[in-house]
C-alpha cells in the first residue's frame, strides 16, 4: 500500500481538514491508485538531473521602497467573517 | 553555596547556547507589498489585497530588503551567496494571511560570519551561521473578556532578517553580551532600531548542557518570548538551572521548545501545542533566484559605514581611554560621533569621555531624549570643557553652567565671563584667606590648638564666600599658610 | 435592429467590430441582446455563475457615447466578454467556483481584466468551472455542472468549461479562462472553439486565484483564431506585479496570421498516436488535417518526446504540492466563508479551520490537497516533488530538440470526445490519464492551442492541438489559422440554434 490510513489521517491534520471515517477509507484508496501510477518515476535514473523549478531567462524584479496605496480599513475588513470595524475576529486557540 | 548556585553548576556543567534573533529592518514600505511599515498606526490600515493574502494576489521583492539584509551580513563578516531562493515555510495561524511565511530555507542570501564579543576578561569570536530575509507575521490580541482573539494585520509583510548564530555561547553573560554587539552592529548599519521592547529585534535562544570538559552535545531546548535583555539573562539562567537539575535528577532534557514567562521567571513547555511541526518547506514559484554578482556585493561591501569593533579599534588608538569607557563611548553610534565631535572640537579626550558619561547620558536618559536630540551641540560642550581645563573654572561651576546650557542654550563662553571664573590669584586668595581667620576667630584659634579638623569647616566657608569660585586646592594651600604664619607669629 | 441578433451573436469580434462600427448596431443593444441570449441558453447550458448584467449595459453607454465622440478605445471597446470565475473582477463576486469563496467581493482587478476594461471590454459575467480549477469538465464546481452546448448530456470539459460553453453558446465574443494542465484547451477542444494557453509568463498572474503557480497561464477562449489574437494582444506583456511574467514586450500577434502554412515545418509527435485510450477517430481527424496542411505547402516531420508518458505523474506531484500551499489561504479569516460554529467562545481556531476548510472544499479539491500535502511532507519531497522537478527537465529537453526540427508539433487535444456527464467522476485516474496531450506544455512552459477540427460521427467537436516554443504565439497563431482555413473551424452547435428564435 503506497499510503496509508495514517498517513492520510496526517497529512489531513496537517492541511487542516476534516476528514469522516468514510472519507479516510475512499482517500487513502484513490491516493493509493494515483500514488501507484506515480511509482512508474521510480524506474527512471535521473540523479544526474538537475531539477527545474524555474524559467531561468529572466532575473528576479525588484520594486523600489516607495508606498503605494493601502486599502481603507473599511475596505480590509469588508470581506471578513467576523470583525469589530477596527480588527479581524478570530477563535482562540484553546 | 548552594548545589544549584549559578556558580556552583558551572563547575559541573558547561551550557551551550546558541541565538537567533529577528530583525525588522528599517525600509519604507513592506517586503513584497507597498504598504508602510511604520509603527504604531491604527489595526489594518498599513494593508492591500497582497499582505492580506488575498486570492489572486503575488508578491514583488523590495530591493532596499535585499540592499539592507546584504550589509547585515557583510558587518558580520558573511559571506552573500550568489544566488539564494525564497522558499515558503507552510503552516496555519491567524497572522499568517497566506498560511505559508515566505522566507529561505536551503539557500540564505548569507553564511558564515562571525561577530567580536568584548567581555572585561576577554574577547572572542561569536559564529554566525546565517542571515536570511522573510516577512513578519501579523498581530493577534487575546481578549480574555470575549475569548477570541483580534487580528491586525499592519505588520504583515514587515522585512525581517532572521540571524542564527552558532551555538558558540557558554554563558547567560555572553549571550548578553552576544545581543548587545549583534543589536549594535544593526544600528551602526542602521538596518534596525533594535528595540527589544517594541519588538524590532527579538530573540529566541537554544540552550543544552553538557557535562563540563566534554564534547558531545547535550539536547538542545528552544526558548522563545524573551522580550528584553534583562530577561535573557533570567530566562537563560532559569533553564540551565532547570536542565541541570533534571539531568542531575536521572531525567532527560526532552527536545522542544519552551516559553519564558517574565512575570513567573520560569519556561513553561509548549507541549501542549503540536509536536514537532512538518513545514514543507519548498521553492516559492512566485519568486525567482536572488541572484547578486560579485561587483554589486562589493558595491555594498564598500558602502558599510563604520562598525562598532572598527570605532572601538579607531578610540583604542586615537584616545587614551579605558576599554570600559571605550565600551559605555561606543555603545551606540551617535554617541560615539557625539563624542568625537567634542574632541575634534578642542576638548581632551579623557575629559570629554568622563563628561559624556557623567553628566551627559544621565540627562538624557532623565528627560527621554535621544543623543541626537541632545539640547547642547558637541562644540559648546567642548568650550566648556577647554574653560575647565585650562583653570577657568571648577568642576562645580562647569556642572553649574552646563545646567544653564541645557536648559536655556546658553553660550560657555559668555556664562564664563559673566560668572567670573575661577579665583586663582593669589593676591585676591590670601586676602580672602585672611578675611576668614578674621571672621572666625574661634574656629582659627582651634585649628591653632591642634584641632585640624576644624580645617574642613574654614575651608567650607572660604568656598562659600567666594561663591564656589575659589581653586579649592590652591585656595586650601594657601588657608594652612595664612594659618601657619599665624602660628608662627604668635610664637 | 434590421439585423438577426442572434447571427451576429454566433460572430467573430471583427464582424461586430465592424457593425459597431458602422452604426448598425450599439454596444448597448448588442449587449441587450446578449443577456437576451444568455436567459434563454442558460437553464440549458448553465455556463455563467454570475451574471454582470446592469454594470454591463452601463459600460456598454460609455461605449457608445466615446463611439460617438470619435473616442473608440479600439476593437473590443464595447465588445461583450466573459470571465471564468478564476479571475479576480473588482467589486463583482470571484468564488473560482467553490463554496469557500462565496460572497468574495475582490477589492481590486486582476492585471488581464485591468486591461480589457482599458480596452472598453464589456464584462458580462463570470464563468462555471471545476473549482479551483481543477478537473477536466466542469461537474467539480460547486455551482453546478454546465452542459456541452453540442449536447446537452454530455460534459463541456474543464476546468474552464463555462468560458468555453458560453463562447460556443454564443454568449460574448470571447471569454477569458485559466490553463494548469490543459483547462482552457480541452474545454475549447470539447465545445469546438478556439483555445490559447500562452507562454508560461506571457500574460500576468496577478489576479489569477492560483492552483499551482509554476503552471498557470491565462488565456483567451474564442471563436476564431484572429479573435484570440486580438485578445492576448490586449491582455498579455510585461506586469511588475507579477514577479514571473516575462519582461519581454508582446509581439504582434497580427501581422504574420495570415502566414500560412506554406514553409512551415509541423512535428507529429509520436508518443502522441501511440497511447491506447486514444479514440480512433479522434487520431483519424488529426492526422488528417496534417495532412490536409501538408497538402496546402506545409512539411510533415516526424518528431518525438520520450518523456511524454512521464508527464502526468511528473504533473500531479507538482501541481498538488503547489495547490496544497496556495489554499491555505482559505482558511475563513479575512474572507469567504467561515463554518457556523455556534457559540463562538468556546470554539477553537483549530477547529474552525477544520470545519471551514471541509464544509467548503469539494471531494476533487480535497483529493489534491491531501496529495500535495503528503508530496511535500517530511521525508517525501526529494522522492516526489524534486524528481518531478527532474522530469521537468527531461520534458522541457525533449520539446527544445523536437523544435529543432519544426516550427510547430501537432497533436491530439484530447484522447477522448466529450463524455457524459458523471461517466468519468468515480475514477479519479481515468480522468487525469485524459490530460495525457496538454500537461506536457506546462510542465515546460510552452505555449499551445487548441483549433476545432470538425465534428465527429456523433456530431461531437474534435480539436487539434499546436505547439510552439516560448514566447513563439505569432508562429502558434499563424499555424491555427491556417489549420482553420483548412477544416473550417467554428459552427454554431445546432442544440443551441434550436434553443433560439430568430430575432424580427
Amino acid at each position: 500500500m503506497p499510503i496509508s490510513r495514517k498517513d492520510v489521517e496526517h497529512v489531513a491534520k496537517l492541511a487542516r481538514l476534516q476528514l469522516t471515517a468514510a472519507e479516510v477509507e475512499q482517500m487513502t484508496r484513490e491516493l493509493g491508485t494515483v500514488l501507484d501510477y506515480v511509482a512508474r518515476l521510480d524506474s527512471l535514473d535521473l540523479d544526474t538531473i538537475d531539477p527545474d523549478f524555474y524559467e531561468e531567462s529572466e532575473s528576479l524584479p525588484q520594486r523600489d521602497d516607495v508606498p503605494e496605496d493601502s486599502l481603507t480599513q473599511v475596505d480590509a475588513l469588508k470581506n471578513a467573517p467576523d470583525d469589530d470595524g477596527c480588527f479581524f475576529i478570530v477563535p482562540r486557540v484553546v | 553555596m548552594s548545589r544549584y548556585a549559578m556558580e556552583s553548576i558551572l563547575e559541573r556543567w558547561e551550557p551551550v547556547i546558541g541565538l537567533e534573533v529577528h530583525a525588522q529592518l528599517k525600509t519604507k514600505t513592506k517586503i513584497f507589498c507597498g504598504c508602510p511599515t511604520d509603527f504604531g498606526a491604527e489595526p489594518n490600515t498599513h494593508v492591500c489585497p497582497v499582505c492580506l493574502g488575498h486570492p489572486g494576489t503575488l508578491p514583488v521583492l523590495n530591493r532596499s530588503v535585499v540592499r539592507m539584509a546584504m550589509s547585515t551580513g557583510l558587518g558580520l563578516h558573511c559571506t552573500v551567496t550568489t544566488e539564494s531562493i525564497f522558499a515558503r515555510k507552510n503552516y496555519f495561524y491567524p497572522d499568517l494571511p497566506k498560511g505559508y511565511q515566505i522566507s529561505q530555507f536551503d539557500k540564505p542570501i548569507c553564511t558564515d560570519g562571525w561577530l567580536e564579543i568584548v567581555l572585561p576578561e576577554r574577547t572572542f569570536r561569536a559564529g554566525i551561521e546565517r542571515v536570511h530575509m522573510e516577512e513578519d507575521a501579523g498581530k493577534n490580541l487575546h481578549d480574555a473578556q470575549t475569548g477570541l482573539s483580534q487580528v491586525d494585520f499592519n505588520r504583515t509583510g514587515v522585512p525581517l532578517v532572521e540571524i542564527v548564530g552558532r551555538p558558540d555561547l557558554h554563558s547567560a553573560e555572553e549571550a548578553m553580551a552576544y545581543l548587545k554587539e549583534l543589536r549594535n552592529i544593526l544600528r551602526y548599519l542602521d538596518v534596525c532600531d533594535g528595540n527589544l521592547e517594541e519588538g524590532s529585534f527579538r530573540c529566541d535562544a537554544n540552550v543544552s548542557i553538557r557535562p563540563s570538559g566534554t564534547k558531545p552535545l547535550g539536547t538542545r531546548v528552544e526558548v522563545k518570548n524573551i522580550n528584553s535583555f534583562r530577561n535573557v539573562g533570567r530566562a537563560l539562567g532559569y533553564e540551565i538551572r532547570r536542565q541541570a537539575r533534571a539531568l542531575e535528577s536521572g531525567e532527560a532534557v526532552v527536545l522542544e521548545t519552551r516559553l519564558f514567562d517574565a512575570d513567573a521567571g520560569h519556561t513553561q513547555s509548549m507541549r501542549s501545542k503540536e509536536e514537532s511541526a512538518d513545514y514543507r518547506y519548498f521553492p516559492d514559484p512566485d519568486l525567482l533566484p536572488l541572484r547578486l554578482d560579485p561587483d554589486t556585493i562589493e558595491e555594498a561591501r564598500s558602502a558599510l559605514p563604520p562598525l562598532p569593533e572598527d570605532v572601538r579599534n579607531r578610540f583604542k588608538e586615537r584616545y587614551e581611554l579605558r576599554p570600559y569607557d571605550i565600551g559605555v563611548l561606543t555603545d551606540e553610534k551617535d554617541l560615539a560621533m557625539f563624542f568625537e565631535e567634542i574632541v575634534a572640537a578642542g576638548s581632551e579626550a579623557v575629559a570629554a569621555s568622563k563628561w559624556v558619561q557623567t553628566e551627559v547620558l544621565g540627562r538624557l536618559s532623565g528627560d527621554k531624549l535621544a543623543i541626537s536630540e541632545c539640547p547642547v551641540p558637541a562644540a559648546k560642550i567642548a568650550r566648556l570643557l577647554i574653560h575647565q581645563s585650562e583653570g577657568r573654572i571648577t568642576g562645580k561651576m562647569a556642572k553649574d553652567i552646563f545646567d544653564k546650557m541645557w536648559r536655556e542654550n546658553i553660550d560657555p563662553d559668555v556664562a564664563v565671563e559673566q560668572i567670573g571664573g575661577v579665583i586663582s590669584d593669589d593676591t585676591d586668595l590670601r586676602r580672602i584667606c585672611a578675611e576668614i581667620t578674621t571672621q572666625f576667630p574661634d574656629e582659627t584659634a582651634q585649628f591653632l590648638a591642634g584641632k585640624t579638623k576644624v580645617m574642613g569647616f574654614l575651608m567650607g566657608q572660604l568656598m562659600r564666600q567666594t561663591k564656589g569660585k575659589a581653586d579649592p586646592q590652591r585656595a586650601s594651600q594657601l588657608l594652612r599658610e595664612t594659618l601657619q604664619a599665624m602660628d608662627s607669629s604668635e610664637e | 435592429m434590421t439585423t438577426s441578433s442572434t447571427s451576429v451573436l454566433f460572430g467573430t469580434i471583427d464582424e461586430v467590430g465592424t457593425a459597431l462600427a458602422d452604426g448598425s448596431i450599439t454596444s448597448l443593444d448588442l449587449t441587450r441582446a446578449v443577456f437576451d441570449h444568455i436567459e434563454a441558453i442558460e437553464p440549458d447550458i448553465h455556463a455563467f455563475i454570475r451574471l454582470n448584467r446592469s454594470d454591463a449595459l452601463k459600460t456598454a453607454e460609455e461605449a457608445d457615447r466615446r463611439r460617438e465622440a470619435n473616442a473608440s478605445l479600439g476593437l473590443l471597446d464595447g465588445i461583450p466578454i466573459s470571465i471564468k470565475d478564476q479571475i479576480i473582477t473588482k467589486g463583482l463576486e470571484t468564488t473560482a467556483g467553490s463554496k469557500i469563496l462565496q460572497g468574495y467581493i475582490p477589492p481590486y482587478d486582476a492585471t488581464v481584466v485591468q486591461r480589457l476594461k482599458a480596452a472598453g471590454a464589456i464584462i458580462i459575467g463570470k464563468n462555471n468551472q471545476d473549482e479551483f480549477a481543477m478537473g477536466s469538465s466542469t461537474e467539480y464546481s460547486a455551482y453546478g455542472a454546465t452542459s456541452n452546448p453540442y449536447d446537452f448530456s454530455r460534459v463541456p470539459g474543464g476546468s474552464s468549461g463555462g468560458s468555453a460553453a458560453a463562447v460556443a453558446a454564443g454568449a460574448g465574443f470571447a471569454s477569458l479562462g485559466t490553463d494548469t494542465g490543459g483547462s482552457i484547451r480541452q474545454p475549447a477542444a470539447f465545445c469546438g472553439v478556439v483555445g490559447v494557453k500562452p507562454t508560461y509568463g506571457r500574460v500576468s498572474r496577478f489576479g489569477s486565484i492560483a492552483f499551482a503557480s509554476s503552471l498557470d497561464q491565462i488565456g483567451p477562449i474564442t471563436r476564431n483564431v484572429r479573435d484570440a489574437a486580438h485578445v492576448l494582444q490586449v491582455i498579455g506583456g510585461p506586469d511588475p506585479r507579477d514577479s514571473t511574467c516575462r519582461t519581454v514586450p508582446m509581439p504582434d500577434l497580427l501581422s504574420d496570421l495570415e502566414g500560412g502554412p506554406k514553409g512551415l515545418r509541423i512535428g507529429l509527435v509520436k508518443e502522441a498516436f501511440e497511447p491506447d485510450g486514444l479514440a480512433p477517430d479522434i487520431a483519424e481527424r488529426v492526422l488528417e488535417t496534417a495532412n490536409q496542411l501538408e497538402a496546402a505547402g506545409a512539411e510533415l516531420v516526424k518528431v518525438s518526446l520520450p518523456s511524454l508518458p512521464h508527464a502526468i505523474a511528473a504533473y500531479y506531484l507538482t501541481a498538488t504540492a503547489e495547490a496544497s500551499s496556495n489554499l491555505a489561504r482559505y482558511d475563513g479569516v479575512r474572507y469567504g466563508q467561515r463554518a457556523n460554529m455556534g457559540n463562538a467562545r468556546k470554539v477553537d481556531l483549530v477547529d474552525m479551520y477544520n470545519q471551514t476548510r471541509s464544509e467548503g472544499f469539494g471531494p476533487e479539491v480535497k483529493r489534491r490537497i491531501l496529495l500535495g500535502t503528503y508530496v511535500l511532507s517530511a521525508g517525501y519531497y526529494d522522492a516526489f516533488y524534486v524528481k518531478a522537478q527532474r522530469i521537468r527537465t527531461l520534458i522541457g529537453r525533449d520539446f527544445q530538440r523536437a523544435f529543432e526540427h519544426c516550427d510547430a508539433l501537432c497533436l491530439p487535444t484530447s484522447p477522448v470526445a466529450p463524455f457524459a456527464q458523471g461517466e468519468r467522476t468515480s475514477d479519479p485516474l481515468q480522468m487525469y490519464l485524459a490530460d495525457i496531450y496538454t500537461i506536457a506544455c506546462n510542465l515546460a512552459r510552452v505555449c499551445a492551442v487548441s483549433v476545432p477540427a470538425g465534428l465527429d460521427a456523433k456530431g461531437l467537436p474534435v480539436g487539434v492541438q499546436f505547439i510552439c516554443n516560448h514566447l513563439q504565439e505569432p508562429m502558434l497563431l499563424r499555424v491555427a489559422r491556417a489549420c482553420e482555413v483548412q477544416t473550417g473551424g467554428y459552427c454554431p452547435p445546432a442544440p443551441v440554434q434550436g434553443l433560439v428564435t430568430e430575432g424580427p
